[in-house]
């Protein structure tokens, strides 16, 4: 029997096994590459999505377990890509390969959503499981404080 | 501006305006698959194919390189922009498929993209520019050296007047291009693009989450799939339980995939217990099911049995041994030798001993392997991730017996590709699978394929013994190198030059090697083999200023003022020459002590720093690094100073610092990985057990750049091997505990 999930505040009906990873249902059915598959066993964080605001790895959630929640995927972070953390990843010109990023931007997202005006330390704490290969943690650290600092971030869409 | 454009013959007006849509995007963009079907590679690069021009003037150009996270999708078109003198704001980048009769060698690798495009893109641009210019001013009936340009406008002062280059484009499209080679370039103190700080051209559609990588492909009717290889190189397929396979949910196909009618393919009985290259593909199972969860899923009920061969018995533990049995018989490889090593070393005031050991590393981009293949009447589509598309489209054409010309590869952007992609194993498996299937097919291996089935960065021990006088010069260094090959032979990325630092420095050397056969693949991993060995001889180095009681700066000041020992001009077959340029070396050392404030840093227990330096690919480096360990031996770096030379320009000031950050915190993150083996299998699996060092582990890094008199070069590897020596030297200072064995873990440290 199909399921209802609400992705970037649709609700989608997607007719697949429920121990289906949340990851492979976003990308192979429901076409949002924004996700990425990086290790499969949450370990990296490359396929970060929000799940009512919270950051969560998409490759080990089953898709039964998501029913009811309010899935954000990069795709649904703001309607044209002005997010503050997306605007600041541009501004500061942040991604080397890419691959990574939509998981650290997520991250970086709901970080901000509870705490607008992170530290150092609060940026440490948040970001330290989601990987990136290339290097680019210099520069997601001065975006996170930038976009704190640009206007108070809007929060990540919650479930309505 | 000399300039003498002979008008189009009829013919390739008419060839032109074909191409360029009916007149209606008259332009200077030739469509790169009609040309390429008319015949043999062009000997010189042609503004046509690079650059578009649309009658709004809005500028399209053409990427040539695949974009591995080195930032030449945004570079390598600064470049032609800045002599066409585009307003970049406005150009558009647009990734060029493969077509190197079209656009030159299309590789990515070595740090060679700077060096190699810096004149040939902007002489592409500078000759766009003289197209327009050139039209603009018959336009006017004005001389051509009257005309000037701003971005996106040519300029007549005199007159007052000015067209935009849209307005031109139709005209210049007229116009022979003129000789390249006599194109006059910008001075580079008027240079609008280059050397100023320009965003990644794909960052809105990185952050927006498009579909822009190789994984992201989707073609209409597409399958997916995986292979699962024989956990032992070189196994192959005995049986496996395919019929059942084929029953499970969503599968399509399960067949196994055997290299034996793949020409080209692995081959591990020709060169007995020697796998030097392999171009081809391993043996396995492909399931290839509706969608890659299937596929992946499917593999839990294979039931495969394996002919492991003589893979089977090799161990890192064996390894190891063999090392250290090779270590004390004579080496079977000379590198270089000269002076009286053995007798300087007896005569030496005092002798400094030590061995080093590194080990395998898998690359580990975060995009796994993966490539979508389509075969229909005898023609293959790909759209592939490699670093090396022409080698690919090569290599498939071989497996499956057709022309290259039937192959059409895009290049996708890829998601980390660090030499790892220089194999087109992948690519290959994908070309295969589409035609024995029939069926456009997306494969993508699993993490735990890629960190099993790599080209790994092959281990090395080094022996090493030096001479000090009584005043603490070096007056001998032997250095043995343990590794991997057949007698002399060693597998890729094994080796060592017989030019590398201090060879030639010192008054008497030797660098010699020996090796062990091996059963795996190995490869290019950012920077190959100074990954590895930079952090020996640095880290020996140090040991030597401390063993001397000097300051390891001026030590190696000292070696890089000696007169050099001249290279034989050729030596093992191979031409010889010694490019270091040791006063680069000195001012990048010099740079970075100063900005560190080195003579002052004042270590004290548990907190220390170390320098360390390095010349490869072309660029030289010298880095210091601050660390502090605690009492259970983790290590914090809190921060890394890094100078650089790379010659005369930075031309991306953000995109160079970035590649920078990038290399120091891979050599962090190489100093805490390692590939064992038991059995002939890769123990490791995943990420957590072959780490990359974590955003809470990140120093603060500061950068500087030596400006020099020299051609520019790249930035993707040679600020890695520094860092590596610079925190174990740091280390040092901050313990006395010299870490000597690779990765930290196996010397009782950690990153904390």
């Amino acid at each position: 029997m199909p399921l209802k999930l609400r992705i970037n505040n649709v609700l989608t009906s997607v007719d697949l096994p429920p121990d289906t990873p949340l990851l492979w249902a976003l990308r192979d059915t429901l076409d949002l590459k924004g996700a990425k598959y990086g290790c499969g066993i949450g370990a990296c964080g490359a396929c970060t999505v929000l799940v009512d605001g919270r950051a969560t790895r998409s490759c080990m959630t089953p898709i039964s377990a998501v029913v009811g929640a309010s899935i954000t995927t990069i795709e649904g972070l703001s309607p044209d890509g002005t997010h503050p953390v997306q605007a600041a990843w541009e501004q500061l010109d942040v991604p080397q390969c890419g691959y990574c990023q939509s998981g650290q931007i997520l991250a970086a997202a709901a970080l901000l959503s509870h705490t607008p005006h992170p530290t150092d330390a609060q940026i440490d704490a948040a970001m330290s499981n989601n990987l990136c290969r290339c290097g680019t943690y210099p520069r997601i650290r001065q975006a996170i404080h930038q976009a704190a600092s640009a206007a108070a971030p809007t929060a990540a869409p919650q479930k309505k | 501006m000399h300039l003498d454009p002979k008008p189009l013959s009829r013919r390739s007006f008419l060839h032109i305006t074909a191409l360029t849509g009916g007149g209606l995007a008259l332009g200077l963009f030739d469509s790169p698959l009609a040309l390429a079907q008319q015949g043999p590679p062009r000997a010189d690069l042609s503004p046509r194919a690079f650059i578009h021009i649309a009658p709004d003037g809005t500028i399209t150009l053409m990427a040539r390189a695949p974009e591995i996270g080195q930032g030449v999708k945004t570079m390598l078109p600064m470049m032609i922009a800045e002599e066409l003198d585009a307003d970049w704001s406005t150009v558009r980048v647009q990734q060029a498929d493969l077509d190197e009769s079209l656009y030159g060698n299309q590789s990515s690798g070595g740090s060679t993209g700077t060096q190699s495009n810096y004149l040939p893109l902007r002489r592409v641009g500078a000759a766009c520019r003289q197209m327009l210019v050139y039209a603009a001013a018959t336009r006017w009936a004005v001389p051509p050296s009257e005309c000037t340009t701003a971005p996106g406008r040519v300029l007549h002062a005199a007159s007052n007047r000015s067209l935009g280059y849209g307005e031109l484009a139709s005209d210049a499209a007229l116009l022979t291009p003129p000789a390249l080679a006599s194109v006059k370039l910008k001075d580079p103190r008027d240079f609008r693009i280059l050397g100023k700080p320009q965003p990644n051209v794909d960052n809105h559609a990185i952050v927006t989450g498009k579909p822009l990588f190789g994984i992201d492909v989707t073609v209409p009717g597409m399958l997916h799939a995986v292979i699962e290889k024989s956990p032992v190189y070189g196994g192959k397929v005995k049986s496996a339980n395919l019929d059942s396979i084929k029953k499970l949910p969503g599968v399509r196909h399960a067949l196994i995939l055997a290299p034996a009618p793949v020409a080209g393919s692995i081959d591990t009985t020709t060169e007995p217990g020697v796998a030097i290259v392999s171009a081809g593909i391993e043996p396995g199972i492909a399931i290839v099911a509706d969608t890659w969860w299937q596929a992946q899923s499917a593999r839990r009920a294979l039931k495969v049995e394996w002919d492991f061969g003589p893979g089977a018995t090799q161990s890192s533990d064996k390894f190891a041994a063999n090392a250290a049995d090779l270590l004390k018989a004579p080496p079977s490889g000379t590198l270089r030798s000269y002076g009286d090593v053995d007798s300087a070393l007896t005569s030496a005031a005092k002798v400094v001993e030590a061995t080093y050991f590194y080990p395998f590393l898998a690359h580990g981009t975060l995009e796994p392997m993966g490539t979508t293949a389509s075969f229909k009447d005898g023609k293959l589509e790909l759209w592939t991730t490699s670093q090396s598309p022409g080698g690919g489209r090569s290599q498939a054409a071989r497996a499956l017996n057709i022309q290259p010309s039937d192959i059409t590869v895009h290049l996708c952007r890829i998601g980390g590709g660090f030499g790892r992609r220089l194999q087109n194993d992948y690519l290959v498996e994908a070309a295969w699978l589409a035609k024995q299937i029939n069926v456009p097919v997306k494969l993508l291996w699993a993490r735990e394929d890629d960190i099993a089935h790599d080209a790994y960065r092959p281990a090395g021990w080094h022996s090493l013994r030096a001479g000090l006088d009584a005043q603490g010069h070096i007056v001998a260094w032997r250095q043995h190198l343990s590794t991997f090959g057949d007698g002399p032979r060693l597998v890729s990325s094994a080796g060592m030059d017989a030019t590398e630092f201090p060879s030639g420095r010192v008054p008497a050397y030797a660098l010699l090697t020996s090796a062990q056969p091996l059963i795996l693949r190995t490869g290019a991993l950012r920077a190959p083999g100074h990954n590895g060995y930079a952090f020996v001889i640095e880290a020996f180095i140090d040991e030597l200023a401390t063993a001397a009681n000097r300051d390891p700066l001026d030590l190696r000041l000292e070696l890089l003022a000696a007169t050099p020992v001249p290279m034989p001009a050729e030596a093992n077959g191979r031409r010889m020459t010694d490019s270091l340029n040791p006063a680069r070396l000195k001012a990048v050392l010099q740079l970075v002590a100063e900005k560190s404030n080195w003579i002052a840093r004042k270590p004290t227990p548990g907190h220390g720093f170390g320098i360390a330096a390095h010349y490869c690919h072309a660029g030289y480096f010298a880095e210091v690094a601050e660390v502090s360990v605690d009492s259970a031996n983790r290590i914090t770096v809190h921060h890394v100073w890094a100078a650089g030379d790379v010659g005369s320009q930075i031309m991306n000031p953000s995109g160079a610092e970035a590649q920078v950050q990038g290399s120091i915190l891979e050599g962090m993150s190489q100093m805490q990985q390692e590939i064992t083996l038991a059995g002939g299998r890769v123990q490791q699996t995943n990420y957590p057990q072959h780490p990359l060092v974590r955003f809470r582990q990140s120093p603060a890094i500061d950068i500087f750049w030596h400006l020099s008199e020299n051609g520019p070069t790249g930035l993707g590897e040679p600020a890695l091997p520094p860092v590596l020596p610079a925190i174990v030297n740091a280390v040092f200072a901050a313990t006395g505990k010299r870490i000597r064995t690779l990765p930290l873990a196996r010397s009782g440290f950690s990153f904390a």
